[in-house]
């Protein structure tokens, strides 16, 4: 009995730690959706959805049961396989990099040993509050968001509709080309961190005299932001989804569930380039001048941290809603001029700058 | 023991993609199975505590030069009814190359089984990305330089193959290959087209 809830009892702290990340990500994007038709709706001088619940609060659940009991359309000329594994794709490649986000600091204060049962708080000295600490944390969210560009050029293929066709080829060539000066803008945090761990790059922000690397990084930050509009498919880079020119771009031939997982997935993709620029560049979890007023380590101190982290995250998100609700949409070679032309310069330069700065900072 | 399951596990994968990456007819169902596996590699080289040689893995051949093939395949549009032109001898070809991988696959695990077994204190150290980088600018700082100059040789031809020549050029080119083809009196059409 013992030993058998000695191995089960790892497999069952990271299925619990699984269900709570990937529960509360999910729920902080179905209430983005909710978020982004109420201030959209405020920006345009309506009232937005306000009969589900009170204020609307019900509004995300109303639309999920509506898309399960819909009816799931599937062309007839459509590539079976294909059409079914993209917005799969899509999704999980959304989902994945939940592992990895830093949601706050880890707690050491408490004492396992006196309160688990059969001696499993053995050798445990702290809660991290992230679910996988790797090495290579930084690497790792971008090459899975990179695997996502799949799920858009495969829907927009297996439609065998031109306007997906064109929708899934123009998202696809921007997210290659945004992906590059993305990856750029990066750079330049990670040589001033020393490392690719997204903890690790939180703890060299909170060491380092500026507190957050947006001030020295400044135009890292700049290069991330806008490619991450980009990476999203989000306005002004919307081509994929242009209403006016392709209908609804890569996802006109999906409907009812297979349609709310690409939706879903954009929004997921969202909340994923909004922890990145949190991470990155203002800090994280970190609150400057909280470890004078609360013991570090301490619950109270982590959850004030998440709650922070969160908060980030949601101000980068409401400015997504924001930029949504104001700019107009670029044209097509606008784009790519302007991801090749001025956004991949400037973010080598950049990294550029920040080599030799460093360089001299060092030595 | 879970680390030999999951090789086995991904090992599995990684061949099963493999074989249906060659079998497939439809160019775009291969590229998908060469995509998978690339991806069963990259668990593989995590669970040999590779993760940045897993995440490279995943970032540039998953996720930058498998998505323009794709692409190709896409804008292509290959027929799938056209039947296949395969040459007899090809098979022939095939299979010998494949017996001496056989036979090269074997002798690596001779030569591994054989050689002393030497304790080696950095397994858990390699793969990390501060090793990785520290070994790349010093003790193998040529070979990065050479390939990195043997990119950028590529990527000049690939600029040069692909450049839209200038107006009066592309005229002069299309002038001279029309010549050369005895369609003169359709020099006009071809200046309007371009």
């Amino acid at each position: 009995m013992e030993s058998l809830v000695k191995t089960a009892f790892p497999f069952i702290v990271y299925s619990i730690g699984i269900l709570l990340a990937f529960q509360g990500v999910l729920m902080i994007v179905a209430y983005t959706v909710l978020a982004e038709r109420k201030v959209l709706g405020w920006i345009q001088g309506r009232i937005g959805p306000n009969r589900v619940g009170p204020w609307g609060v019900l509004q995300p659940f109303a639309d999920l049961l509506k898309f399960i009991f819909k009816e799931d359309l599937v062309p007839d000329k459509s590539t079976k396989f294909v059409y079914f594994l993209a917005p799969l794709v899509a999704l999980t490649c959304a989902l994945l990099p939940i592992v990895v986000y830093p949601f706050g600091p880890s707690i050491t204060t408490i004492n396992w040993r006196e309160i688990l049962p059969f001696g499993l708080g053995e050798g445990i000295t702290e809660l991290p509050m992230t679910i996988a600490r790797i090495d290579v944390g930084v690497l790792f969210v971008l090459g899975i968001t990179s695997v996502g560009v799949y799920g858009i050029a495969l829907a927009g293929w297996s439609s065998n509709s031109k306007y997906s066709l064109m929708g899934g080829l123009r998202s696809s060539a921007q997210m290659i080309s945004y992906e590059l000066a993305m990856g750029a803008s990066v750079i330049g945090v990670v040589m001033l961190a020393g490392t690719l761990d997204l903890n690790g790059i939180i703890f060299a922000q909170i060491h380092s005299p500026f507190r957050w690397f947006i001030i020295p990084q400044f135009i890292g930050f700049f290069v991330f932001l806008i490619s991450a509009f980009a990476e999203t498919n989000r306005v002004p880079f919307d081509l994929p989804e242009a209403e006016t020119e392709l209908v609804a771009g890569f996802h006109t031939e999906y409907s009812a569930l297979k349609f709310a997982l690409f939706f879903m997935a954009e929004y997921v993709n969202m909340f994923t380039v909004s922890v990145m620029a949190t991470v990155l560049f203002l800090g994280g979890w970190y609150v400057p001048g909280l470890g004078q007023v609360l013991e570090p380590g301490s619950i109270p101190y982590a959850l004030v941290s998440h709650i922070a982290f969160i908060g980030k995250i949601c101000a980068f998100l409401f400015f997504y809603i924001w930029v949504r609700g104001t700019l107009p949409r670029f044209r097509f070679d606008q784009l790519m001029n302007f991801g090749w032309k001025f956004l991949l310069p400037l973010a080598i330069a950049n990294v550029i700058i920040t080599i030799v700065l460093v360089y001299f900072l060092n030595s | 023991m879970v680390g030999s399951a999951l090789f086995f596990v991904f090992a599995g994968l990684a061949i099963a993609c493999a074989v249906s990456m060659v079998y497939h007819r439809n160019p775009l169902y291969s590229a998908i199975s060469l995509v998978g596996v690339f991806i069963s590699l990259s668990c593989i080289y995590v669970t040999l505590a590779a993760p940045f040689i897993a995440a490279v893995q995943i970032l540039i051949y998953a996720g930058a030069i498998m998505v323009l093939v794709v692409f190709v395949i896409m804008l292509l549009n290959l027929d799938d009814d056209k039947p296949l032109n395969r040459l007899r001898y090809l098979y022939a070809v095939g299979g010998g190359l494949g017996l001496i991988l056989l036979v090269q696959t074997f002798f690596i695990f001779y030569a591994v089984m054989r050689a002393p077994q030497q304790a080696v204190n950095g397994a858990e150290t390699v793969g990390k990305t501060m090793n990785i980088g520290r070994g790349m600018y010093t003790e193998y700082l040529l070979p990065v330089e050479i390939v990195g100059v043997l990119l950028l040789m590529a990527i000049i031809g690939g600029v040069v193959l692909a450049r839209r020549l200038a107006q009066p050029q592309l005229e002069l080119v299309v002038d001279q290959e029309l010549d050369e083809r005895g369609l003169e009196e359709e020099k006009g059409d071809y200046r309007v087209a371009i």
